[in-house]
């Protein structure tokens, strides 16, 4: 995995609680057996009409949101389904943070692996952000830091583990591998009965 | 010597596969016993492998299924079977590559054991109490029925635990839901834990892992314990569990996977102290009687809209909720009862087993599904169908007007061509009603599978209970 990047951008706002990974990538999209190339099915049935055409008002259509990396989102997003599809969409859409009150415990464990940085923060301080989207905001991965450009820093929490391996580019499976002496043992002691 | 603090169940499965603690800088690496996939979740995860060179670690620790993409109509005479896809057959042929390829045993299109995961694992007693099982699917919380620690991963994660037989977890914190007394004729477990999910919210589970306790649920029979523990995660819960007794183990007893004999005894020994300790304490402790609980229903988008029947729905008081009614097509303050229905669904990984196709039957016998309803009633595995078909369900199910269907997901995630159209209605006994989750412009109602089929009935959302009322004319004579 690539270490995350300094991150700075302005934002990509949808409100709205609840958020499943059905929405983020719909059912019909998982037949496949690659993980590249599903950003075009991101939140598909929001954003694109049944003729294919863009949905006008759907934030994600907006010629004004193209680049944005920052998604900010209504409470629970992200819960549901376990497909690992939905953060795989959400990268290849050019997304590497989402913020929420709340992110699903499935959803986060899966972004991480993808680099893609969970970033709670108090649903006062999501409101007022979702109020401002032009705001460049500042992703501090090291002082776990969203910064704002009136010169808020709000912290947010980050498994200190996830941080090291987002800033060192560590991949979980190497880290496991690394284990196999203490795998062998357990087995040992466990698999003997 | 300090006497040892009390533990809950899922500190003892938790303290049971510890491979390495977990500290401030590092989570724990946990054992994981049993790993069930699928060919949805599965196919980027062994790519991950081949692509560093690794081999799985403990195949035989690792089962595989097909289900979600697969077509539940039946094959043609000469065995060819009609996929949705093209995508969905290739699909379905790398996992069998896959499986072939790394020695995993597979229970595919021939084989006279294959189901859905979560129906198919514990009818063939490799679920067992004690046990870590994930799979990449959320609704390995199933598992959790017979006291294991069950849940759901991501592809990745599915790559490690093939890689390694182990994954990096932060313990979650724990939550007790206590249930009471005894269930309405016409209440089932399904009306049991959309309640708790409507009582607790759509993510009063987030962080925790539930365990199910009180009377109620040790009345309850193994298919309706994973009735409720497959939908925890519809409350955001990490896992649902409940410690195993007798009914768990006379389950098991008849399963051809399960330790035979004196194994069984000596294994049962060990199963018996997965259960919390008395004044265990948890994180978050919920009591719910179950006379409260009513037939239940829900009218939004996500599983935590649930009420029960004869209530009218909820006014809107946010905009999450305005958009959930403006997609249902609903209007607060009308009851769901009385709601024409387009389509019945009865199956999926919560009320797809043998006791949810008898309360089908049950209601079907001499009755027509009304002429306005599609139903489908899919078996979750071969060994459901075939044990209804003794039962004769399926011919009670054909003669009411519904399709008796081949085992698989179908309906539920709407992936193998077993679609509700754009704007209909479906009543179904499956666990999500997300957006367009059966399809693009889908509205589900989620109910149990009695309330599912009386609505079959009545071509409209109905109170189940009419069915244990006195008749009419005897109610009359006593007015």
């Amino acid at each position: 995995m690539t270490p995350f990047p300094a991150l700075t951008s302005r934002s990509v706002v949808l409100p709205q609680a609840n958020i499943d990974t059905d929405q983020i990538i719909p059912a019909r999209f998982l037949s496949t057996t690659e993980r590249a190339g599903l950003g075009k099915h991101a939140f598909n049935d929001w954003r694109w009409r049944a003729d294919g055409s863009p949905q006008p008002g759907f934030a994600f259509n907006q010629p004004a949101n193209a680049g944005r990396q920052i998604l900010i989102a209504g409470a629970n997003f992200g819960c549901g389904s376990s497909r690992e599809h939905a953060p795989w969409a959400l990268v290849d859409l050019g997304l590497r943070a989402i913020v929420s009150s709340q992110i699903a415990d499935i959803f986060r464990n899966n972004a991480l692996k993808n680099g893609l940085l969970p970033i709670v923060l108090d649903e006062a301080v999501v409101q007022s952000l979702m109020q401002r989207p032009d705001d460049e905001l500042v992703v501090d991965i090291v002082a776990c830091e969203l910064r704002t450009p009136d010169g808020h820093a709000h912290r947010f929490p980050l498994d200190a583990f996830a941080r090291t391996c987002l800033i060192e580019g560590v991949d979980e499976l190497g880290y496991l591998l690394l284990r196999e002496p203490h795998i062998r043992h357990y087995e040992e002691q466990h698999h003997a009965r | 010597m300090p006497l040892k603090a009390p533990r809950t169940l899922f500190d003892k499965l938790w303290d049971a596969h510890v491979v390495v603690a977990e500290t401030d800088a590092t989570p724990a690496v946990l054992y994981v016993d049993l790993h069930l996939i699928h060919e949805v979740t599965s196919p980027q995860a062994f790519t991950a492998l081949r692509d560093r060179g690794i081999a799985p670690r403990a195949p035989q620790r690792t089962k595989a299924t097909m289900d979600h993409s697969t077509p539940t109509t039946q094959a043609d005479a000469d065995g060819k079977l009609h996929y949705y896809t093209l995508a969905s057959e290739a699909q379905v042929d790398l996992l069998a590559r896959n499986c072939a390829g790394h020695g995993i045993e597979l229970f595919d299109m021939q084989s006279a054991d294959r189901g859905i995961v979560h129906v198919l694992a514990p009818e063939l007693g490799l679920t067992q109490p004690g046990m870590t099982i994930v799979c990449g699917d959320s609704h390995t919380s199933t598992h959790g029925a017979f006291g294991a620690l069950a849940f759901g991963i991501g592809t990745s994660e599915v790559g490690h635990v093939l890689a390694t037989q182990c994954l990096l977890q932060r313990k979650a914190k724990t939550m007790a839901i206590t249930v009471d007394g005894p269930l309405a004729e016409g209440v089932s477990a399904k009306d049991v834990i959309l309640h708790i999910i409507g009582v607790i919210g759509v993510n009063g589970g987030t962080g925790h892992v539930i365990e199910y306790r009180g009377s109620t649920i040790r009345a309850m029979d193994m298919e309706q314990r994973m009735t409720l523990c497959n939908m925890s995660i519809e409350a955001g819960a990490r896992a649902g569990m409940i410690g195993p007794d007798a009914v768990t183990y006379a389950w098991l007893e008849n399963t051809p996977r399960a330790p035979q004999g004196d194994a069984f005894e000596h294994a049962k020994a060990r199963w018996s102290q997965f259960c919390s300790d008395e004044n265990a304490r948890f994180d978050q402790e919920i009591a719910i009687e179950a006379c409260h609980i009513r037939p239940t229903l829900t009218w939004g988008t996500h599983p935590g809209t649930a009420i029960a029947v004869d209530r009218a729905i909820p006014a809107a008081n946010d905009a999450a909720a305005r958009k959930s009614l403006d997609y249902m097509q609903f209007e607060s303050g009308h009851a769901l009862a009385g709601t024409p229905v387009d389509v019945v669904f009865v199956g999926s990984c919560t009320n797809g087993r043998l006791g949810d196709m008898r309360e089908v039957a049950t209601v079907l016998r001499d009755r027509r599904v009304d002429a306005r309803v599609r139903m489908l009633v899919v078996p979750g595995s071969e060994l459901v169908k075939r044990q209804a078909e003794a039962e004769g369900i399926d011919v009670i199910v054909r003669a009411a007007g519904a399709e008796w269907r081949e085992p698989g997901c179908s309906m539920c995630i709407a992936m193998n061509g077993d679609l509700v159209a754009p704007g209909q209605l479906a009543v179904s006994t499956s666990n999500r009603n997300f957006e367009g989750r059966q399809g693009p412009g889908s509205r589900t109602l989620l109910a149990s599978p009695m309330t599912a089929a009386w609505a079959a009935v009545n071509g409209c959302v109905a109170d189940p209970r009419e069915l244990f009322a006195a008749p009419a004319a005897a109610r009359e004579e006593v007015a």
